[in-house]
């Protein structure tokens, strides 16, 4: 049985989840944008901040979160962590890492996004442009995404890849209904305004999802809807449902193929999400607090990765 | 003739040097039908292309790595289009003399690690070799599966106005640039069909399987289906592509020091399922940097304890520990003898003329011709300390004339060679540019020579230096069946 390099594994699941999280970032930064069209829009922008919990690096930078400063700190600041250009660079330094793994059709192409990325200037994010920012980053994503399903090798690194992936998602996603929590707590006369069924209008295309909802609400768009479709729907690609139990049969499937001893602790927290989910309606979740229960869900992702890294990325064997 | 010099070719003019495309007896050499083609491309045609193949070498990251302080920066090697040919005779010639080479450096090696008799005979000066810093008397008494210690050599070669073949060097530790050899092909075969297909150059595809062959062939005893690894410094070393090049083309982990780890004098890798026995590698790291415990213990490159396992021989390192010995100028020198020494056979491969200063008659000669000779310190690596007698002033030569002097021992002198040259596109049209060749031998229990090699190009005109850091390039090899 071929034995992948510990090391290997690592770079594998960060690729993905790189990879993901710059997806999803332009999808946030693409929603907020429209989110600023409103007459809020310069505190709209601090949200993306609180979001990330970035304030006092954002601010030890910048003074107002002003768009312009929000957006060139989310998509060209190499030394933010949590900008596109960063996690661009982070996936294709883990890609060369890969190389001996991935394909070269894989690392060309991510090479090449990246020297995209690096030409990027700050005339290219003004508002009426930033659409098209958005829109290659997440292409440029999904290409990749498609050259991963056409040319990866299936063995254990692919297995890791796509756990990074799927992993990220279900963080993304609940980030994602996040930023219209943080934008807008909306006062009771709001609920239900057409300025608030706008937004939530919004987060479904920025995931999207408009057309998927649709064809489970044909009538009718809620908050609560969406935020249940978002979160339970298992069917919808990008839910946090649908990527947690990816996670869950690729870590099953990667233990028994590969039998690897590691991983309990890992299955047991997606297990345990995954039975949180399944006997939670959103009325629940709603009446006992959407933020806290995004906050959760984002917590025990955090610690499935941390467990992941323990049991498989060699840092113990030293 | 007239058919291969009109058109492109029709203004180029070698300008003395011999040519690696339109010299000797082009019939003989069998490089007509390849010229005419040539001949017929048009020259803004072959300026797209070539611009259009070195952006692609950008986008495939075949490229080496230059630290700044901020980031790493992938640099391409210049790549010109036009290959260097050599003809079917020029290569057997060639391949020959590469593998007697092999061979006597093998034999010198195990000699110097055992009985030391070339030194007892006084064929090599003894202090030469045990007091050399590249000396490891940790090797003596070690013995390497099949007696190899180079299993992969890169040797560099020059060829002078007469058209013959000369050593300048020999690289026995971790040669490098063969997959620029590989990869260069790929891009000609895409870049340039027209040139290439049905004119019988010999293929160069094979060099991975046949490394992981030699590698498989020096697994410690008792080991049939060895573990192999490529060992290399990691990502932000300059040659990590070809590591990764490497890597793939064996279809062997590329591990960094810090995935090996040794228990009870076995080495083993970090898996996701824990540890898995290691048995032979490819290591791509100096022997200073290998093992923290037995070399510079300040190393963070290495694998505390693989010296220990090395030597009870349950794991097997291509190179061996120690080849540096066998391959700096002072032992050069030497080689002519050492070849004789041990196969009874002048080299077939001269070496480029070199006076040894250590010895009378050298010296004298050397002190005698200084402003027509290269002078250069046997130590030294990278072009460091060298003395270009044409090209120095009486200042310099005075003072490279009192360093000798004081430590004749430290310094060879060579003939300053007029490096044959190749057809190059430039912007100012086709030109003769200066070019070496290294070609690679794999050894494991036998020795295998890829067709061809690495041909660097100096790029700028006049320019005899190839290196990629002063403006080298590189170019397609092709060996004629």
């Amino acid at each position: 049985m071929e034995k992948l390099l510990a090391r290997y594994a690592d770079a594998a699941f960060w690729m993905g989840r790189y990879m993901e999280r710059a997806e999803n970032l332009a999808r946030i930064l693409d929603v907020n944008e429209t989110f600023a069209r409103d007459d809020r829009g310069e505190a709209n922008w601090l949200s993306i901040v609180r979001l990330n919990a970035d304030e006092e690096r954002f601010f030890a930078r910048h003074t107002a979160a002003s768009a312009e400063n929000v957006l060139r700190f989310y998509v060209l600041d190499d030394d933010n962590p949590t900008s596109i250009r960063t996690a661009v660079r982070m996936a294709r330094e883990n890609a060369r890492t890969l190389r001996p793994l991935i394909s070269t059709e894989m690392w060309s192409h991510l090479n090449m996004f990246h020297n995209r990325m690096l030409a990027l200037r700050a005339g290219d994010l003004s508002l009426h442009r930033l659409n098209r920012v958005c829109a290659e980053v997440k292409e440029s994503c999904q290409a990749h995404t498609g050259i991963v399903e056409g040319t990866f090798y299936r063995d254990q690194g692919w297995y890791f890849y796509e756990l990074g992936r799927h992993l990220e998602r279900a963080d993304q996603t609940t980030r994602l209904l996040d930023v219209k929590y943080h934008i807008l707590l909306p006062s009771a006369q709001d609920v239900g305004s057409p300025l608030d069924l706008s937004q939530w209008n919004a987060v479904l295309r920025s995931a999207a999802g408009y057309h998927a909802y649709r064809r489970v609400h044909p009538r009718g768009l809620t908050a609560a809807d969406v935020a249940g479709f978002l979160l339970f729907n298992t069917a919808f690609p990008r839910s946090v449902t649908v990527s947690m139990r990816q996670v869950n049969g690729l870590l099953t499937e990667l233990k028994s193929r590969y039998m690897l001893r590691g991983g309990n602790i890992a299955s047991e927290r997606v297990d345990e999400m995954l039975a949180v989910i399944a006997s939670h309606s959103i009325e629940q979740v709603v009446a006992s607090g959407l933020h806290e229960f995004l906050d959760w869900l984002q917590r025990q992702v955090n610690t499935v990765s941390d467990e992941l890294a323990r049991s498989f990325f060699g840092y113990s064997t030293a | 003739m007239t058919h291969v010099t009109s058109g492109l070719l029709a203004q180029y003019d070698p300008a003395g040097f011999f040519d690696e495309v339109l010299g000797g007896d082009l019939a003989g050499r069998g490089v007509i039908p390849i010229a005419e083609r040539l001949a017929a491309l048009e020259l803004r045609a072959l300026q797209q292309r070539s611009k259009d193949a070195e952006r692609e070498l950008f986008n495939l990251g075949i490229t080496f790595l230059i630290l700044s302080d901020r980031e790493a920066i992938d640099r391409i090697l210049p790549f010109d289009v036009i290959p260097r040919l050599i003809s079917a005779a020029e290569w057997r010639h060639l391949e020959a003399g590469v593998k007697q080479r092999v061979t006597a450096l093998n034999l010198f090696l195990h000699d110097v690690y055992h009985d030391q008799r070339i030194l007892k005979d006084g064929v090599v000066p003894a202090e030469l070799i045990l007091d050399h810093p590249c000396y490891v008397p940790a090797m003596r008494d070690i013995d390497v599966p099949h007696d190899t210690y180079v299993h992969i050599l890169g040797i560099d070669l020059v060829r002078d106005a007469e058209g013959t073949f000369r050593v300048l060097e020999d690289n026995c530790r971790c040669p490098s640039g063969v997959s620029y050899v590989v990869e260069n092909r790929h891009m000609m075969q895409r870049a340039f069909p027209d040139l290439i297909s049905n004119i019988g150059v010999r293929s160069v595809d094979n060099y991975g399987t046949r490394l992981h062959a030699a590698l498989c062939e020096i697994a410690p005893k008792g080991v049939d289906q060895p573990r192999v690894v490529l060992l290399s410094p990691g990502t932000y070393n300059s040659a990590y592509f070809e590591h990764v090049f490497l890597s793939r083309e064996m279809g062997v982990p590329l591990v960094e020091g810090g995935d090996l780890v040794v228990r009870d004098d076995h080495v083993y890798m970090k898996t996701t399922d824990g540890l898995t026995a290691v048995e032979v590698i490819y290591r791509r790291i100096g022997d200073d940097f290998l093992d923290p415990e037995a070399f510079r213990s300040d190393s963070m490159l290495g694998v505390p304890g693989l010296m220990r396992a090395y030597a009870k021989g349950n794991v097997s390192l291509a190179n061996a520990i120690g080849t540096g010995v066998s391959d700096d100028k002072a032992v050069y020198a030497y080689m002519p003898r050492i070849i004789r020494y041990y196969l009874d056979e002048d080299a077939i491969l001269p070496n480029v003329e070199t006076h040894i200063c250590r010895e009378q008659t050298g010296l004298d000669y050397t002190l005698s011709r200084l402003k027509d000779l290269v002078v250069k310190p046997v130590g030294e690596a990278g072009g460091y300390g060298i003395t270009i007698g044409p090209k120095a002033t009486s200042e310099e030569l005075a003072a490279c004339r009192e360093r000798l002097l004081a430590d004749p021992a430290n310094y060879i002198s060579q003939p300053v060679v007029p490096l044959s040259v190749c057809p190059t596109v430039t912007d100012d049209g086709i030109e003769p540019r200066h070019v070496d060749l290294r070609p690679f031998a794999v050894t494991g229990r036998q020795t295998w020579v890829l067709p061809g090699g690495l041909t660097r190009v100096a790029l700028r005109k006049g320019t005899l230096i190839v290196n990629s850091s002063q403006g080298g390039g590189s170019k397609d090899t092709w060996v004629l069946g």
